[in-house]
């Protein structure tokens, strides 16, 4: 027991190791407005506040498009800023997203995924971050506790990185994982405070020697399109930042990231892409089929803005089909993240059968039987080379329709 | 694989089926082990049937859905069983633990399951002697720690007393780990 707390090996849920890691961060600013299932980050942060745990300023608002107007502002003069949102949250801050973008702010900001409205749902679904994808922010996916945690300080070194400037979204599922007790690790504080050192704004508001305008008009005249290749450009370049931020972190935590990770992928002739929590389930269920001796794998994809086109083309190209799960909707069409796969894959010169799965909206529970089911309808696509269906739902209730 | 250990914990909100869920977990991480517990997430209010599910493994666990064939299903309240099916799914050897005061084998016909091994304890009764109040989850988890041996004894009475020492009073402390004692040495199997 007594080595367990020098190693700092802790049971927590998945907001309260989030909340730790913005505590060793210690942001000059952090922002506040509370919603289900995000809750409880800002509220274990206002704890860290009134113990003296941590030096920010606490700035509480009346909405969440207040608290991302808030981080702007702040973040505009200088100062290093976080906030936390979920679903309807993020929905409200949608317009100041791309202010946050587009006036190149380094903001950090966990987001908890949860369903939108209607009907009111508080559970797990990804309609929130998809919503936000064009908005010009880095998006960060996390399996579990562990990897919310490191994804947050890893956050803070992409976000300021002067060859990014971009604010950063750390996504972990509503209740699984930011509800739900587990195992996680936690970094000594001197090590994750070294790790992100401090924040050397780039033109702050605040240095009144040399004055400077933030979000003034830019019409037609002047270079508005300029600044969107620009910003595009350095979210282009985070790339290789979020690659050496992670090596960096690996040498204080053990704990290796990139792109995406790969399980049992190399050998595989099928296999699942799919964010978040999903993908730990789907590894439990590999390990059985493994056990069968099917090949089967997993790519989970942790960074989806920037999307790794490239390098997620080279590591699928191998196999024969391919399931891409969405946690979120786009009626109309498919779900959003095989759309970005479909496209990454279209170019190469043979390449996988690609099909869709919308899972687990509104939280409905994606269980063994749902990846088993995954699979089972890949090993018919690559057997057959023959898709049927392009779009499947996986746990969807038999019911009577009226409208 | 290495095996995981699935629970189930059925009880009524105010019971502290969830707490005992995250404690069992945090004894067992304090053991060394990989954990994992969680409650099911609906309308939740006081008297209403619950869930909580405990996972604890010596291998890393990397599944993230609720339980569906636990090894161990613990019933804080013996009314859930006229309304809940509480040995759904349970595997083949596994156990469920009853509060109630009837014997196990009483117990069984009512489930109307022949699976398992079937244990009860007066949780209720102990919690009024050691505590004055019947929040059965202390002494439901003594008994659990009888009948599993996921952890040892010794080991429960010492995370309990570490990890509330700074919420409870001594006297709370004492009656809590007095309970636990007491369900390990009352808990009677078929």
């Amino acid at each position: 027991m007594k080595n367990i707390s020098k190693k700092r090996v802790v049971a927590t849920t998945g907001n309260g190791a989030v909340a730790e890691a913005m505590k060793q961060i210690n942001p000059d600013v952090l922002v506040a407005y509370p919603i289900t299932p995000q809750t409880a980050i800002v509220q274990d942060f206002s704890q860290f506040v009134a113990d003296g745990a941590v030096d920010s300023e606490y700035v509480t608002v009346e909405s969440e498009h207040s608290s991302m107007s808030a981080c702007i502002g702040a973040s505009a003069a200088g100062a290093r800023v976080m906030t936390a949102t979920s679903s309807q949250g993020l929905a409200l801050m949608h317009e100041m997203l791309y202010i946050a973008a587009g006036s190149r702010l380094p903001i950090i900001m966990p987001n908890v995924n949860r369903a939108l409205s209607a009907p009111i749902n508080i559970h797990c679904d990804h309609s929130d971050s998809m919503g936000a994808r064009d908005t010009g922010w880095i998006q960060l996916y996390s399996e579990n506790a562990q990897e919310a945690y490191d994804n947050t300080i890893q956050a803070v070194r992409i976000a300021e990185n002067k060859k990014v400037l971009l604010p950063v979204m750390v996504n972990l599922d509503g209740f699984i994982i930011s509800h739900g007790i587990e195992k996680a690790e936690f970094i000594e504080d001197r090590k994750v405070k070294s790790f992100v050192g401090e924040r050397k704004p780039f033109l702050p508001l605040l240095d009144v020697d040399n004055p400077v305008t933030y979000g003034p008009f830019d019409g037609l005249g002047g270079y508005f399109m300029e600044h969107k290749k620009n910003q595009a450009d350095a979210m282009e370049r985070a790339r290789d930042v979020i690659l050496e931020a992670a090596e960096d972190f690996a040498k204080i935590s053990g704990r290796k990231y990139g792109f995406f990770e790969e399980y049992l992928l190399d050998d595989a002739e099928i296999a699942i892409v799919t964010l978040n929590s999903s993908a730990g389930t789907t590894k439990h269920v590999i390990n059985e089929l493994r056990a069968e001796g099917l090949p089967v794998g997993l790519l989970k994809l942790r960074v989806f803005r920037p999307f790794p086109a490239k390098e997620l083309a080279e590591a699928l190209k191998h196999l024969k089909a391919v399931a891409v799960l969405d946690r979120a909707l786009s009626s109309g069409f498919v779900g959003p993240l095989f759309s970005e796969v479909q496209t990454a894959l279209f170019n190469l010169e043979t390449r996988p059968k690609v099909i869709n799965f919308i899972y687990g909206l509104g939280g409905r529970d994606y269980t063994l039987h749902e990846a088993r089911k995954a699979f089972e309808e890949l090993m018919t696509v690559a057997k057959t080379g023959k898709i049927k269906k392009t779009l499947g739902y996986l746990g969807l209730k038999e019911v009577e329709v009226l409208v | 694989m290495e095996k995981c250990i699935e629970v189930r914990w059925h009880g009524r909100g105010g019971q502290g089926a969830v707490t005992a869920a995250k404690f069992l977990a945090g004894t067992a991480l304090a053991g060394g082990k990989n954990i994992q517990a969680f409650p099911e997430y609906g309308p939740e209010r006081m008297g209403a049937p619950i869930q909580a599910f405990t996972r604890i493994s010596s291998a890393p666990i990397s599944i993230y859905c609720p339980v569906e064939n636990p090894n161990i299903v613990v019933v804080l309240d013996e009314t859930l069983l006229d309304i809940v099916e509480v040995a759904k799914g349970l595997s083949k050897d596994g156990v469920i633990l009853i509060n109630t005061l009837d014997d196990p084998a009483d117990v069984r016909k009512k489930l109307g399951t022949k699976k398992g091994k079937v244990y009860t304890v007066d949780a209720t009764s102990i919690a009024l002697d050691t505590l004055g109040k019947p929040i059965p989850n202390t002494p439901m988890i003594g008994a659990l720690v009888k009948v599993t041996g996921l952890v040892s004894l010794g080991d429960t009475t010492d995370y309990f007393t570490e990890s509330f020492s700074k919420k409870f009073s001594q006297q709370i402390l004492k009656g809590n780990v007095e309970a636990i004692k007491r369900a390990y040495k009352e808990v009677r199997g078929e």
